[in-house]
This record gives C-alpha cells, structure tokens and sequence, in this order.
C-alpha cells in the first residue's frame, strides 16, 4: 500500500503540469486565433522573412 | 477632436498608439481576409515596407495588428497599403476590444481549467475509494483529505462566478439558478469535511468539482455565444464610421471624421459617395439614391437649395453640401434614436433558461427543505443524518443538466447557421425566433433585389439595346445599370453629357442620341402612373421605349408559400408607391401589404401586431426599416442592408435568396423542440433521483454516475440538431 504514497503525488504532478501548461497557452496567446493558426498550417515557407515577433 | 478643420487631418492617426520604444501600433479591421494567401499577402507586403516593424492578421477577428517606426512611414500609408492589396482596411479602437465580456470569457476559461483539474484528480481518488471494499477506514479517511487539500482550493477558485452571481441575486430577493448550485457545492463540502473528520464512509468532494466543472463548460458555451453576437454587431458600428471631406477656405478638400462637421460646413460630395450629414445643395445639380432612407426604387433630383439626407448616395455628379445639422442630430441619428428606443421593449424578453430556473429553484429549495424536516421529525438518525439527507437531495437535483441544456444547443444551431451563411448577431435570437407567428416583410432590397431590371421579352431590337447601353455606361443611375447589365459587353460612348432629372445625351457621327425621360426625347407625357422607363431618341428622331421592374427575388414567392405552409402569417410594408407594392406583393402572393409608410408607422405597425398578441418577425434592409427591425420580436436582414439595419436585426443572411429565412426559422424552431427534450429530459432523471435522494439512499458513487450521465445525455442529444438537418437536406 505505500505504493500510493508516491502514486497519487505523481498523479497530481502530471496534472499541475497539464493545467501549467495550458495556462501557458492562454497567456502566450496561442488561443486569440485559433481559426488563423489552422489556416497558417497550409503557408509554406517564407513565414521567415517576415521578422521576429516582438 | 471637436477643434479639428483645417489642419491635414489623418483619418487614421486617432487610433494610433505609440510604446516605449518608439514603435507606433494600429489596429485595422479587414475585410475580405478568407484564405492562407491572403494572410501572406498582407503581412509579406506591410512587412516589405520600409519601418513595418511588424505585421500580423488575426484571422479569427479579421483584424490586423501593425507595429511600426514614426519617423520612416506613416499610418495613412499602412492603411493606403492594405487597402492597394484589395483588402477593406477600417482603423478600430483596439483599446476598447477586450470588453468585460472578453476578460469574463478568460477568467471563466480557467475557472474551467481549474475545476477540471480537481474533478478527474478527485475522480481518481474517489474511484480507489468505491473499489476498495477492503480498505481500512485510516487509508480511506487519509484519500479523502488528499480529496479535500485539492477539492476545497478549486471550489473557491471556480466557484466564484456562481457564488457573485447567487449572492448578488439573493441580496435584491430574487432566486436564480445559481442559488441552489452555490448552496449545493457550499453544503456539498461542507457536510464531506464534516464526513471525513468523522471518519465517515461518505463524501462528495467529487460531487462538488465535478458539479461545477459541468455547470462552467456550459456557462462558457454561453458567454462565448454572447461574446461573438456583441463582436458582430461592434465591427459593424467599427465600418459605419465615415469620413466627410470638408471644403476649406482655399478650396482643397480635406477628410475630417463626420462626428466634427458642424453646421455651415461646405462639404464636398463626390459621385457615388454617401451625403455625410443633413444639409441643403449649395452647388452643382446630381441625383442622390434614397432607396435606404424611404425604399423608393427611382432616385430623387438634388439642385441647388434642396434638401438632402445624411445616408442618400450621389449617383450622377459631384456637388457641394452646406451642413444644417452636425451628425447626431440628422435623420440617420434620429433613426438610430427610434431603434434604441425600440429596442427597450426587447429587453423584456426572459431567456428559456432563465423561465425555467424561476419554477425549478423553488421546487428544488422546498423538497429539500422538506426532506430535512421529515428525517429529523420522523428519522432516526437526528439532525446530522436530516441534513446529510437533505444535502443529498440538493446536490443530485443541481441543475447540471439545466446548465448545459440551453446553451449547447444554442452554440450548435449557431454553428449550423454560420455554415449556410447565416451570422447569428444576438444571443437569445434564437429562442425569439422559434417563437414568431407573423412575418413582416420589407419590399426594396428584401423582397426584391432592389435595383430595377430591363422587362425581358420586349418588342426592342438588340442594337437598340446596344445603343442606349453604351450611352448609359457613363452613368450611375439606376436605370441606366439595369441597362447595363442587359447588355454587359459593349463600348461606352466618349463624351456623354448627363443632366441630372433628366438624362444622357451624346454626340454621334449622325447627330445628338438621347436617353432618359419622357420630356427628355420629346415624347408627350401619357396619363396613367410613372412607371420605370427610359426612352432613347436616335439622331434621327425616332424612339424607343424600354419599361423596367424592380424584380423579386427569383425564390421570393416559393420561400413565401413556404413561411405560408410552416403557419406563419405574411405580410407587406414599404416605404415605395402603392402600385409597386401592390405588384410587389400580387406576385409573391402576400395578401396583407401596406404602402407610403413612414419608419414611425412601420413601428406602428408593429406595435398594433403586438397589441393583438402577434409575435412578429421582421426582415428588412433599409435605413428606414432599422427602427422596425430592432422593434419587432425577431428580425433578419440580408447582408446587402445599411450597415445600421444589420447592427439592428438579429440575423444577417449572405446571399440572393430568401429560403435562408425558412432555414433560420427552421433551425431555430428545431433547436427550441430540442432544448425542450433536454429539459424533460432533466425532469426524468429528477424523477429518477429525487426519490433515492429523499430516501437517503443516495451514495456519492450513485450522485457522480447520475450528475456525469444526465450530463451528457443532454449535450448528445443537442448534437442530433447537426443529424436532424443533415437527413432532411439529403
């Protein structure tokens, strides 16, 4: 049974990591244009000179 | 702004913003962004330019973010740059784009993210729990304070926009749906820490998280919904925002913002521009289109000393306006101010949801309250075993299933429409549109196309055709495109004269050709009604007549006997002649018509409907009929209307054809049949689970398995709307 003991902190571990993740995402704006970022898939590959993003 | 005249004012500087590190930034509504190239095209050719820092498209928003250098290029150059790919580039307030609605939508998002978290972490606890028929209390009681650690913290965190909500309610007497979800996951947690500090054998901290992980998917789908619907309508207000060029004292013109036109301001109209605001003709003679304002298919004369109205457009020639009023005092804005009134009355409207909450709250606090008492007056186990018993009941009676059942429904008949080219612009525009009884329709540009078409089958030779349609290419008249489109290939006469009222007039190698009216070639005027006709007289002095009709839309009468066969009642009302619309309405088989109406009893109109209990459906497309459509219960407009009459209606259709209307109706009369199933489907489980919950026989096995299944019954059954629509269009 002390299994568990190491078992369930992981379990939450992964889990904090999914929901920091997804933070993540909302705050770096991969959310604002979903529609765009399907769209972008199919440009090809002078997506480079157009400059860094600031 | 008010002080701004003379200066070479930037239409676009307003909404400039500069940073800290000396970049200037823009936010551009586009339009007609609908493809990866044009992503590319865009921004590879902002980016090309000398001092574009930065240029990136969101697709989603059709907006364009721009970030550049002041001192190497300007923003009238970056929107002169968008606007020479061929993209409609209008300069928006970006400041104001995260409305409240916005910034709830995100907080929401990660109430949700949070409360899932916790709900399949404390699922995975509670499942140990249920399997373990051999574990000891010690182990037991120790997962349910791992429950508690993870449960407790996201019910506070996710649980706040129903506890404000409920509090809020609670505090001005009234019981919304979010009373009894707060009491449930409040008492939910209450009475498992209680459990657990007892070592007891029963907690429902899953119960709680997994409540409000249901409840906030649903709210979410339904803020989002809200969230488009407002977003629709503020690009619309974004584009109607027109400049005026304004005539000063050395006589060049200058773009100013037509809010900062005063009165006696020379304007400059030029031909096919909008009359920015009320004023009279101070030089130059033209026609101006009127269709929008009053819906009459002919244009009106403008000469020196009339008058002319903010929305008329200058079809023949340039002329110079005095402004007798500033923006928000012309008819437009009187329009606007009819709508906005008309549009208090709709906020009357009580949401489905919100009907059914105010007869199922009452019901829910009074069977709980009842099982409390009858446990502790006739129970055994005291008042803690009453209570547990009567948390019981409330947890399993929370409106999971209530939550989701409106507003899933709703995204997917959204969703439906948006695919046939319908834009749903308010959120409880659906629920009003399943509704209506009546139709009302509007003649010019709804019923018909709005622009006059040459009768086919007349006794006119084609080089008659050919003759008057080369004269008439240098025109913008109305009549003068029908022609055109009679005879789309051909070459235009060089050197015609138009005189405004009435006609062309051009200098062949034989002599002088006319076209235009009656009085125009030298035909004497005939009694009967003005019908639309053009006459042409050729050099030598013979004529022709050639008749004109403002067509119906090619499935105007079908979609009619349709709305007809679905048991709705239409009717007819324009602005336009009484035999227009007479023809107008014998044609497409509407028996009910009015002509000669003014907006005001258009709304009168609506109101007398109202008064005998019609719920009305109104669609329409002018200027004049924004007021009606923002009174009537429902309303639609096609996406060729004034930009006003669109931000009035609750639907927008693309397209030339009617039978859009029948979808809507359709769809929305579907998604209201469904949202109904959902909700008998929420009383069948009550039915189910009230009892066991009364009986005390409620486990938080049986409460997850319960609250999870109804859950997703519902959302299912709310998908069958993209089958049911599929099979019938098959």
């Amino acid at each position: 049974m002390n299994i568990i003991a190491l078992l369930i902190p992981i379990a939450l571990l992964l889990g904090l990591v999914g929901l920091t993740a997804f933070f993540w995402a909302l705050k770096s704006g991969q959310f604002d244009d979903p529609e765009g970022a399907a769209q972008r898939v199919l440009l090809d590959d002078d997506l480079d000179e157009m400059g860094p993003k600031e | 702004m008010g002080g701004v005249t003379s200066e070479n004012w930037d239409t676009s500087a307003a909404f400039v913003t500069n940073d800290d590190d000396g970049l200037s930034h823009i936010d551009l509504l586009v339009g007609g962004i609908h493809c990866p190239k044009c992503i590319r095209d865009i921004e590879g050719g902002l980016s090309a330019k000398d001092g574009v820092r930065n240029a990136r498209v969101n697709f989603t928003t059709n907006r364009l973010h721009v970030a550049w250098d002041e001192t190497r290029i300007n923003s009238n150059d970056i929107v002169g740059a968008v606007t020479a790919l061929g993209f409609e580039a209008t300069p928006i307030d970006a400041s104001g784009d995260r409305s409240p609605d916005q910034e709830e939508a995100r907080k929401l998002l990660i109430a949700l993210a949070v409360a899932g978290f916790a709900a399949a972490n404390v699922m995975l606890l509670s499942v140990s729990v249920w399997a373990g028929a051999e574990m000891g209390e010690a182990t037991r009681t120790m997962l349910h304070w791992i429950s508690a650690a993870i449960a407790l913290p996201a019910v506070v965190f996710s649980g706040r926009p129903f506890f404000t909500s409920a509090w809020k309610a609670f505090k001005s007497g009234r019981l919304n749906m979010d009373v009894p979800i707060s009491l449930a996951v409040i008492l939910a947690s209450a009475m498992s820490v209680f459990e657990t500090r007892a070592g007891g054998e029963h907690a429902y901290f899953d119960a709680a998280v997994m409540l409000l992980f249901f409840l906030l998917i649903g709210r979410y789908l339904d803020l989002r919904m809200r969230v488009r619907a407002r977003s629709a309508a503020n690009d619309l207000m974004a584009l109607q925002k027109v400049t005026a060029h304004l005539i000063v004292e050395d006589g060049s013109t200058t773009p100013v913002p037509v809010s900062t036109v005063r009165p006696g301001d020379i304007l400059f109209v030029a031909q096919g521009e909008r009359v920015p605001v009320d004023g009279t003709v101070e030089s130059g003679q033209s026609e101006l289109d009127v269709s929008l304002l009053t819906g009459e298919t002919l244009p009106t004369m403008a000469t020196k000393g009339a008058e002319v109205f903010a929305g008329a457009i200058n079809l023949a020639a340039a002329i110079r306006v005095r402004a007798e009023k500033t923006s928000d005092n012309s008819v437009l804005a009187e329009i606007v101010r009819l709508m906005e009134n008309a549009e208090q009355g709709r906020a009357r409207f009580v949401r489905l949801a919100d009907r059914a909450a105010s007869v199922y709250v009452p019901t829910v606090h009074t069977l709980a309250a009842l099982t409390f008492a009858s446990w502790w007056i006739f129970g055994t186990g005291g008042w803690t075993n009453a209570a547990t018993n009567a948390i019981a009941v409330l947890i399993i009676t929370c409106p999971c299933a209530l939550g989701l059942a409106v507003p899933v429904v709703q995204v997917v008949a959204s969703g439906l429409l948006f695919r046939r080219g319908i834009l749903t612009k308010s959120s409880d525009g659906l629920e009003r549109l399943a509704e209506i009884d009546t139709v009302v329709f509007d003649k010019t540009g709804t019923l018909t196309e709005g622009r006059p078409k040459l009768i086919a089958g007349q006794d006119i030779n084609a080089a008659d055709i050919a003759l008057a349609a080369s004269l008439a290419r240098a025109s913008r008249h109305p009549l003068s495109r029908a022609l055109t489109a009679a005879a789309p290939d051909g070459p235009t006469a060089d050197c015609v004269a138009e005189t405004p009222g009435f006609g062309l007039e051009w200098h062949g190698p034989d002599g002088a050709v006319r076209l235009g009216n009656r009085a125009w070639v030298g035909v004497a005027a005939t009694d009967g009604a003005p019908e639309l006709e053009l006459w042409l007289r050729r050099a030598d002095g013979t004529t022709t007549r050639f008749a004109f009709e403002d067509a119906l839309r090619s499935d105007a009468a079908e979609t009619i006997t349709k709305l007809k066969a679905m048991g709705l009642s239409v009717s007819l009302l324009s602005g336009d002649r009484a035999q227009a619309v007479d023809a107008a309405a014998n044609a497409a088989g509407i028996d009910a018509f009015k002509a000669h109406c003014l907006p005001t009893d258009k709304i009168a109109e609506l109101e007398r409907l109202k008064m005998e209990g019609a719920k009305v459906l109104m669609i329409g497309d002018g200027l004049n009929d924004a007021p009606s459509l923002a009174a009537a219960y429902a309303s639609i407009s096609p996406a060729s209307a004034a930009d006003i009459s669109q931000t009035a209606a609750d639907f927008v259709f693309q397209g030339e054809r009617l039978a859009s209307i029948v979808t809507a109706i359709r769809v929305a009369r579907t998604a209201r049949s469904l949202v109904f199933q959902n909700f008998g489907l929420a009383v069948l489980y009550n039915m189910i689970a009230v009892p066991l919950a009364v009986a005390g026989l409620v486990t938080p096995l049986i409460a997850a398995l319960a609250m999870s299944g109804s859950s997703i019954v519902v959302t299912l059954n709310a998908l069958r709307l993209n089958l049911i629509n599929r099979a019938k269009r098959s």
